[in-house]
């Protein structure tokens, strides 16, 4: 635990010294420096609006990966155990899977209003495309060997759904979630732009518009320690519920 | 009784890979099927766990058809089937699992079958943490666990190296000698179907059909490894195996 938080220290360091660099260069105006910026982002820690920003956004982004999880994980597991659902499927999300779907947004603003309704199912359906390609592969690779094994001690198909791919697909559907964090906060960030008057995403645009750097930088570590503890938050539950993955790597 | 008749088995891709295979098996008998690899060895074995189907023919056990997968015959996989994200007492409980055995039991049956093939104060680790020969006797334990009526063995000593395949073979025929369950092994090692089958099947290439099937009535007998009758007997199945590969 020392030794990854002192990792992260490391890396916050390195980023801190590019920082006050760039902003030497830049003269720290557009760009404050990294100890004002900090200082600032301190302040705002002790009072209410930040918190109010930081809630509404954890809030969008924790309930959009939910969502996108709750959804797309079992359907993952039932096109990748299904060659059948996969046929009708699979054209389906593949054809649309290239698509940016974040060009839905004023279509998803139109369907379900300016609240936090249309954000969070943004953000889902950008992150579900990914647990649900994820899990579906993660499942198809699953050697047959284990369908064998469970089928030997007379199992049935809903023990292979139990004792199988749900444990098999759960370090996939995890994968994709954790690397899903970035993308929920970028997209996060995009659709609090719009129609809201809370959230780090408005607080960043707000203070960008009036020119207040030091509050626009309070917004963008805001939303920085939000990817990091939903990242870490994941990380933590894949370690917990999927234990078996870090055996024999002692 | 264990009772092949007239198996046969023939893919739509590859065509037939078994061809006539028939065999009895007592209750109190032990079976090596020996066979070049890619026979069909594995193939036979699935049909007699009722994993799939045969073209035609019919395996009994004890007067009844096996024609699907059931709790009374186990089978130890060749790279051992073990789940990766279970650990060792719920790997090995994992057939009374399925079979309904209440948690306590289970666990239980299990940690004893575990202490039985020597694997002690290891129950929580998972089967990466195990050596293959440990995890090998993972699998017997698993096997043995459900007190079946009938075991199915596929190479399951292939992977190992030698002084720990020999020991495994010698734990093997521990536990059976006290269960008595009669089991079937699939092997491509001549010294590993005399060592462990009361009666030898010899198949041939694919598909395989069998070549010869004799007793071995050395077979259990003690430091039989050491003895000129089981050299004279490996000797008999090497000619008969280089006549038919």
């Amino acid at each position: 635990m020392v030794k990854y938080l002192l990792r992260y220290f490391a890396v916050f360091m390195v980023l801190g010294l590019l920082w006050k660099g760039a902003a030497l260069l830049t003269g720290g105006e557009v760009l404050p420096h990294p100890e004002d910026a900090f200082a600032a982002f301190g302040r705002a820690l002790g009072t209410k609006p930040f918190w109010i920003d930081f809630a509404s956004s954890s809030y969008r982004a924790v309930t959009a990966m939910a969502l996108a999880w709750g959804v797309a994980f079992p359907l993952g597991l039932v096109m990748g155990s299904s060659k059948r659902v996969d046929g009708i499927l699979a054209p389906f999300v593949f054809l649309t899977y290239p698509i940016p779907k974040i060009v839905l947004l004023p279509v998803f603003l139109l369907l379900f209003g300016l609240g936090d309704l249309s954000k969070i199912c943004m953000i889902a359906l950008i992150l579900g495309y990914q647990v649900l390609v994820t899990t579906r592969d993660g499942v198809r690779a699953i050697h047959p060997k284990y369908y064998d094994s469970i089928r030997s001690l007379g199992g049935t198909p809903r023990h292979i759904l139990l004792e199988v791919l749900v444990p098999a697909a759960l370090p996939h559907g995890f994968t994709a979630l954790r690397l899903g964090t970035g993308v929920a906060v970028a997209v996060l960030f995009f659709v609090e732009s719009f129609a809201t008057q809370h959230g780090l995403g408005y607080r960043i645009m707000d203070a960008w518009g009036r020119m207040d750097y030091l509050n626009m930088f309070t917004g963008i570590l805001g939303m920085s320690l939000l990817g990091a503890v939903l990242y870490e938050a994941a990380n933590f539950l894949e370690k917990h519920i999927c234990r078996w993955m870090t055996a024999g790597h002692k | 009784m264990l009772k092949a008749e007239s198996l046969c088995k023939r893919y739509s891709d590859t065509g037939a890979v078994l061809e006539n295979v028939s065999f009895e098996l007592a209750s109190n008998e032990t079976l090596a099927v020996v066979g070049p690899s890619g026979c069909g060895k594995t193939t036979l074995l699935y049909i007699l766990a009722g994993l799939i189907q045969s073209n035609c023919g019919q395996v009994t056990l004890d007067g009844s058809p096996i024609s699907e997968s059931r709790f009374d015959v186990s089978i130890i996989l060749q790279d051992y089937g073990l789940l990766p994200w279970k650990n060792i007492v719920e790997n090995v409980a994992l057939g009374l699992k399925i079979r309904g055995v209440p948690w306590r039991e289970r666990i239980l049956r299990a940690s004893v079958q575990l202490e039985e093939l020597g694997i002690c104060g290891r129950e929580k680790d998972f089967p990466a943490n195990l050596s293959g020969g440990e995890q090998q006797r993972v699998a017997i334990a698993r096997a043995f666990v459900s007190d079946p009526r009938l075991m199915l063995l596929d190479e399951p000593f292939s992977s190992l190296d030698a002084l720990t395949r020999e020991k495994l073979q010698r734990t093997m025929l521990k536990v059976w000698e006290k269960k008595r369950v009669p089991y079937v092994l699939v092997t491509h090692s001549l010294e590993e179907a005399v060592f462990l089958g009361r009666k030898i099947l010899v198949l041939s290439g694919r598909p395989a059909c069998p070549v010869a099937c004799f007793d071995n009535p050395g077979f259990g007998e003690h430091d039989y490894r050491n003895t000129e009758v089981y050299y004279d007997r490996l000797r008999d199945l090497r000619r008969i195996v280089e006549a038919a590969w």
